[in-house]
């Protein structure tokens, strides 16, 4: 499994995604959003960042991004994609997953630990995960998610919600919803469940020396379902 | 034909504006207190070169569709006119 990790002018986490995937042994090259080859990967990674400094709409330039038109076949195909973030923004105004991730309720960038509860149990991102929460760094001003009625029935109905924000014990509660998304939403895959798009940032969480591995938990549980 | 469009692009009725709220209070703050509900969108003005004001609506309608505005969570309105 070879991965590859796009960098739009403005990402900033896209070093964190190749450490983290580089401390778990695998094999990641940067893919530059000019180009227009993904050099053979098997899994892109959209990181987290401000591309095109959030202009118009997060995430809303970057996919129009020469090399989204192979990312965007590559999903089509089947292909894993996974966007973090910014990443996640991207997916969102591609309309590779449903959705969009709107402004803050509170009006503030937020940056903090926050605790997510696993919920779909057939996403191969979360379908192992066994602890009741994960506590993930989140960073960003824009990650209020929202989707129509009708979407969020069938983000339910068919296990698309990866995970829910939550408080320390498992319990999906208001007050641990740190932006005001909908039924406490913090990341969701397409139906196709090849497509998955999370605000948190487990790559930042991957490391020993940062004090926190719950992240790593995360991303070894996706490598053991992809690498199978 | 050289044609100015000018777009309106807001946030969706449905939808809550934490920034219009935010301005609200603000105006309130400030003793305006006539001021009910505040939402806050984007104007955008646009050069276009088309043949006829039909081909300019068709060109400024399929930017606004594809970039300008986000329907999920946006709504749109332009009106188009000559220098």
């Amino acid at each position: 499994m070879k991965f590859g990790v796009v960098v739009f002018p403005g990402s900033n986490c896209d070093q964190d995604a190749v450490d983290a995937l580089t401390l778990m042994d695998q094999e990641v090259v940067k893919l530059w959003h000019k180009d227009h080859d993904l050099q053979g990967c098997d899994f892109i990674i959209l990181p987290g960042g401000f591309s095109y400094g959030d202009y118009l709409r997060t995430g809303a330039v970057a996919r129009f991004s020469p090399i989204m038109n192979e990312v965007i076949a590559h999903a089509n195909r089947g292909g894993y994609l996974m966007g973090i973030c910014n990443g996640f923004q991207i997916l969102a105004e591609a309309r590779l997953v449903p959705g969009v991730l709107l402004r803050n309720t509170s009006q503030k960038y937020v940056c903090k630990n926050i605790y997510l509860k696993p919920e779909s149990k057939d996403a191969l991102l979360t379908a192992g995960l066994e602890k009741s929460a994960y506590k993930i760094p989140v960073a960003h001003g824009d990650g209020r998610y929202f989707a129509d009625a009708d979407t969020l029935k069938q983000l339910n109905d068919h296990e698309q919600v990866l995970f829910r924000y939550c408080d320390e014990f498992g319990n999906v509660t208001d007050e641990a919803n740190p932006n005001g998304s909908l039924d406490n939403i913090a990341g969701v895959c397409n139906a196709a469940k090849n497509v998955f798009g999370m605000m948190p940032h487990p790559e930042r969480a991957a490391d020993i020396a940062l004090g926190n591995t719950d992240g790593r938990l995360i991303l070894e549980q996706l490598l053991k379902a992809v690498l199978v | 034909m050289k044609f100015f469009a000018e777009i309106d692009v807001m946030p969706r009725k449905e939808i809550l504006d934490p920034q219009g709220k935010a301005v609200r209070l603000g105006l309130h703050n400030l003793h305006i207190d006539n001021v009910g509900d505040v939402r806050i969108g984007k104007h955008i003005r646009l050069e276009v070169e088309a043949e006829s004001e039909e081909a300019a609506t068709s060109t400024v309608d399929d930017a606004c569709r594809q970039l300008l505005a986000n329907l999920i969570m946006e709504e749109y309105s332009f009106t188009l006119h000559t220098a």
